[in-house]
């Protein structure tokens, strides 16, 4: 196996598209170091991006947007408390990943084309509407993050194809997003549910826009859209709160494996999704009293 | 935190000890935090040979063929051994003073001999001259099999018509003797008093069925060692192990050698909880060093550990009492199923020994059964065979605390064991602290701490032996009066400094003019392994007892040099004191004159320590359980235990957190999960889910001292009890936070949430 560590995305580019073998791009690496160790046969060629400047900005761009680069580690995402204050749902599922030996190598992009179903980071780039920007020889596209990855293990990237950074929206005032994910242990542990709601409220505090995703309930990240309906202009009150945990419950696709039944993910991913929801909802609301 | 530390009645009189109680900085620290110290995998030998083991794929299945010839034909292959390179042992071979392990069995486990008895069963071992190598050469070997049927489950491997593992066993503990092999491999009975009667004096009965996982002792370190065989035979092991004695014995026996030929050097030790009171690696790593001629390292991963060593069992405990109107216990009786795995040797026995064995119970039959299933070989785990038990005892205990609305304090205050209790199993207690440790938790602030929604306080208590036995300490004094101590004990919980402790608490010395060596099988007397709670105990009676010896040589030798009688020289805080001619000297003096006085200063105690102390404990735990995804969170806990007399303080409430973080573990989470062809299917920590630091909270610890009159500080053994009441305490605690009891462990989310949600559909 071959390691290089470009740091110009022409030099990553050709990397990737002169690779005459399987080739893998390497973030923080907590997934693919972790997969060759238990025997995952090796690519020839191994391309790291820890050393290319634009995958590791993280900005505000001037119409308010956000850009993190794909190789951030989830420490430095979680230390910038411009993005936490617009982005405070996804600031926290990023912390969610590992440990703290962890959050320093872990990242965006690599929790994102590791393609697992049960990532955290991914249903709160979904919820945020966030889109990639995927770069080759060929030139750059931008894919909405619930198209990357198709299913579990794969993503919709071509080999010579890298994500270098993850663009989120300009926010709306009065709008906050929150993550929650079940897992057995406080941290080193994978969801066995994860959900993701990002809320915009109008100045009487009824909800104008909402994204909801489910994470480990189907086998990629479910970007629930009809759920995600229901909460649009109510106030989040009881009777609706009751009709999205249904939903959700529907939209869930689980399975029963070794880390827990599908019953139990549909049931907890239907809790969170409220309990989500609700945190969600107060912030956005704690914007209007600002 | 809180001491309450009873008056010790044991040292010098009118001395008051100066050094033990107090909390020096362990001689192995700087050496373990800086990374010098070495452990089982950090030998290197010039031109050593990496090692590596050929597991089997099925859980059960025959062996019609092992073909090597492909892997022995690769480059840098240097050896391959099967089961026919180990001796085969004769029956009269397979013990040694009757006493388990049985030596076929083990020789089965380290290299399957026709059969392979669980996934991950060792069928052979390739050295070769890296890692890779090895690995390229274990994928050539080639194995014929006919797959068998497989058992895992404890209930089916006793039903009559399982998938029997050996086709020879026929049931021990039973007259007569069945006819057809079974699984059961063993019965045992233990009955106290008339259990009919009992009962048929008892206002209130309750009975349940619980069952616990096998669980894996979960050290850091895996298994790790070197080899080194001379042309003449001389054969050296470097090894983490909780015995250098136990791994020559065990190699000598497997290996048909005699013990002279076999030296053990014992290295740290990152872990052990009773798992490395056994062999696996080390007889591998020393056929292949033997026939390649090469030194052999050897090192598991962590899906081999998982796999390939020993768990302790699974369990199925069916348990009933009795107990009359006010709370008094008059009757326990039930059946103990206990999983061996692949080779009988399960510690059913002792679960059936300490199940009751806190409580004063005038009537008492337990029958437990020893059963094989198609899982690695169960190995000892911090008080074997205890917790399951006691998990359900306590669980019972709480039950009928409930039900006559007292406090399970005062329930158990009322059934406490006392000296002079005679226990269900034969021995009468003396020098007994639990009802101390009740009283103790009873006026604990934790326990009348208020509790918010949706939580709940659990209480429980647990029991262990301890035991002494064959122990040595051997002491030389150093030109300058400094001591070095050496023991023939692995240190696994800051025993070097205990050791230092006492040996500069008798001699009369500060701690730091004390070293401590763990001495090699040829460098120091035989001492049993460090396990059961003995160490501290037993080995440092031996170290008092060398202490002692060194002193009345030092007395012999001042009053040489003074010209006087050896006894009326007295020895004060590290000095010979002639008090009639107010004369003094230090034990450097007289080091610095011993040629004057017969040459070099040593002593040394080889004793088989009897008089161990019975250790107590009683947890008090709050759990909140999410009461809409059955998450349960330790909110609070506090353990508190006799501890005879506390040497290193702070080593001892460690020995308490840590067997609670892990009792902790075994309630909630820690579990084997297999797939239909009996494969495990979480070989690792992130689903074999270990308590992590955040899971829990501080943990609390109280030491109640009621010091052992057999022990000359008053220790008692420390390490096994606190491993015990978690399990009973935390299911208490969810019981009482959820009016739900669930009686099957591990309380996961998944299954606590199931519990809720089927008693809320049974109150619509």
């Amino acid at each position: 196996m071959e390691y290089c560590a470009p740091e110009t995305l022409a030099e990553v580019c050709a990397a990737l598209s002169n690779a005459d073998g399987p080739v893998r791009v390497l973030a923080g690496g907590t997934d693919l170091l972790a997969r060759f160790a238990s025997g995952m046969p090796r690519p020839s060629m191994l391309v790291d991006i820890k050393k290319l400047a634009p995958a590791r900005v993280i900005r505000q761009l001037p119409d308010g947007s956000f850009e993190i680069g794909a190789a951030c580690p989830g420490i430095h995402i979680r230390a910038d408390k411009l993005l936490g204050k617009y982005w405070p749902g996804l600031s926290e599922a990023m912390d969610l990943i590992g440990s703290v030996q962890i959050q320093g190598r872990a990242t965006l992009g690599g929790n994102l084309c590791n393609a697992s179903p049960a990532a955290d980071a991914v249903p709160a780039l979904i919820a945020a509407r966030a889109h990639c920007r995927i770069v080759s020889v060929a030139g750059q596209r931008e894919v909405p993050v619930e198209e990357v990855i198709i299913s579990p293990g794969r993503t919709c990237l071509r080999q010579d194809e890298f994500i270098v950074s993850f663009i989120l929206p300009a926010r709306a005032s009065r709008s906050a997003d929150a993550y929650l994910r079940m897992t057995p242990r406080t941290e080193m542990d994978i969801a066995i549910a994860g959900v993701a709601v990002n809320l915009t409220l109008d100045d009487s505090g009824v909800i104008t826009d909402s994204h909801v995703a489910l994470g480990a309930v189907g086998p990629v990240p479910v970007f629930a859209v009809a759920a995600s309906r229901i909460l649009l202009g109510s106030s989040l009150d009881e009777e609706v709160l009751q009709r999205f945990r249904r939903q959700v419950s529907v939209m869930c696709r689980p399975i029963s494996d070794k880390r827990s039944t599908a019953e139990y993910r549909t049931d907890v991913t239907a809790v969170l999704a409220a309990r989500a929801a609700r945190i969600a909802y107060d912030r956005a609301a704690a914007d209007i009293a600002s | 935190m809180t001491k309450k530390s009873a008056a010790i009645g044991n040292e010098a009189p009118g001395m008051a000890p100066t050094i033990i109680g107090t909390r020096p900085v362990r001689p192995d620290g700087i050496d373990k935090v800086t990374g010098r110290a070495r452990f089982g995998a950090d030998v290197n030998l010039p031109g050593s040979l990496v090692g590596a083991v050929f597991r089997s794929p099925h859980a059960h299945a025959r062996i019609l063929n092992i073909d090597i010839s492909k892997a022995q034909a690769l480059p840098g292959v240097k050896a391959i051994i099967t089961a026919e390179d180990l001796p085969v042992i004769s029956e009269d071979m397979a013990l040694i003073n009757n006493q388990p392990p049985d030596f076929r069995d083990l020789s089965a486990n380290v290299l399957a001999r026709g059969k392979v008895l669980y996934e991950g069963h060792a069928i052979a071992a390739i050295a070769a001259i890296d890692e890779q190598t090895a690995h390229q050469a274990l994928l050539l070997i080639d194995v014929e099999y006919a797959v068998l049927q497989h058992v895992v489950d404890l209930h089916q491997a006793m039903e009559p018509d399982a998938p029997l593992l050996h086709e020879h066993l026929i049931t021990k503990g039973i007259t007569p003797a069945p006819k057809k092999p079974s699984n059961i491999a063993s019965r045992y009975e233990q009955v106290h008093g008339d259990v009919e009667a009992g009962f048929a004096g008892a206002d209130i009965v309750i009975s349940e069925e619980f069952t616990t996982q096998p669980v894996h002792q979960a050290y850091i370190e895996p298994h790790a060692c070197m080899a080194q065989v001379a042309a003449d035979g001389q054969t050296d092991i470097w090894c983490s192990s909780q015995g250098q004695f136990m791994v020559r014995a065990y190699c000598a026996r497997l290996l048909d050698m005699p013990l002279s030929k076999i030296r053990v050097i014992p290295l740290e030790i990152g872990g052990g909880f009773g798992g490395k009171t056994t062999v696996y690696l080390e007889p591998l790593a020393v056929l292949l060093a033997r026939k390649s001629g090469k030194p052999v390292r050897m090192q598991m991963n962590r899906s081999e550990v998982f796999k390939a060593t020993g768990p302790t069992s699974g369990t199925f405990i069916s348990l009933k009492i009795g107990a009359r109107k006010d709370g008094t216990l008059v009757a326990a009786q039930g059946i103990l199923c206990y999983q061996a795995g692949a080779f009988p040797g399960s510690p059913v026995r002792l679960g059936c020994m300490t199940a009751f064995a806190p409580y004063n119970i005038p009537n008492v039959k337990l029958i437990g059964y020893d059963v094989v299933v198609n899982r690695p070989k169960s190995a000892a785990y911090r008080a074997p065979g205890a917790p399951m038990a006691s998990f359900a005892a306590e669980c019972l205990i709480d039950m009928l605390a409930q039900k006559l609305e007292m406090d399970p304090v005062a329930l158990r205050l009322l059934n406490a064991a006392d000296d002079g209790t005679q226990t269900a199993y034969g021995v009468t207690f003396k020098h007994i602290g639990y009802r101390q440790t009740l009283e103790a938790a009873r006026q604990h602030p934790h326990y009348s701490a208020p509790l918010g929604p949706n939580q709940g306080r659990g209480v429980a208590s647990g029991f262990w032996f301890n035991i002494g036995g064959p122990s040595s300490a051997a002491i030389n004094i150093n030109e300058d009066g400094t001591a070095v101590v050496t023991t023939g004990n692995p240190d696994i919980g800051g025993s070097r400094a205990a050791m230092a402790m006492m040996a500069a608490e008798t001699l009369g010395i500060p701690y730091d003019r004390v070293q401590v060596l763990i001495g090699n099988t040829n460098a120091v007397s035989y001492s049993d392994l460090t396990g059961g709670s003995r160490v501290t105990f037993a080995v440092g009676m031996a170290v008092t007892q060398a202490a002692q010896a060194v002193i009345e040589d030092m007395k012999r030798r001042a009053a040489l040099l003074w010209s006087v009688e050896p006894a009326e020289v007295e020895w004060l805080t590290g000095n010979a004191v002639l008090v009639a001619e107010q004369k003094q000297l230090s034990l450097a003096d007289i080091a610095g004159q011993a040629a004057r006085t017969g040459g070099p200063i040593a002593a040394q105690a080889n004793i088989n320590a009897q008089g161990a102390g019975p250790g107590f404990a009683t947890h008090i735990c709050d759990v909140e359980v999410d009461p809409e995804t059955g998450h349960v969170k330790v909110l609070r806990y506090t353990a508190v235990q006799d501890v005879g007399k506390a040497i290193h303080p702070s080593y001892v409430e460690g020995q308490m957190q840590g067997g609670v973080a892990q009792g902790i573990g075994w309630a909630l989470n820690e579990a084997y999960l297999y797939d239909e062809n009996g494969r495990m299917l979480n070989p690792g920590f992130l689903d074999y889910r270990v308590p992590v630091a955040s899971d829990l909270p501080m943990i609390d610890t109280v030491l109640v001292e009621v010091p052992n009159p057999r022990h000359p500080f008053g220790v008692k053994g420390v390490g096994e009890v606190p491993i015990i009441p978690p399990l009973g305490a935390v299911a208490n605690a969810v019981a009482r936070a959820t009016g739900v009891r669930l009686f099957d462990l591990p309380m996961s989310p998944p299954s606590v949430h199931k519990a809720i949600k089927k008693a809320a559909r049974r109150r619509r």
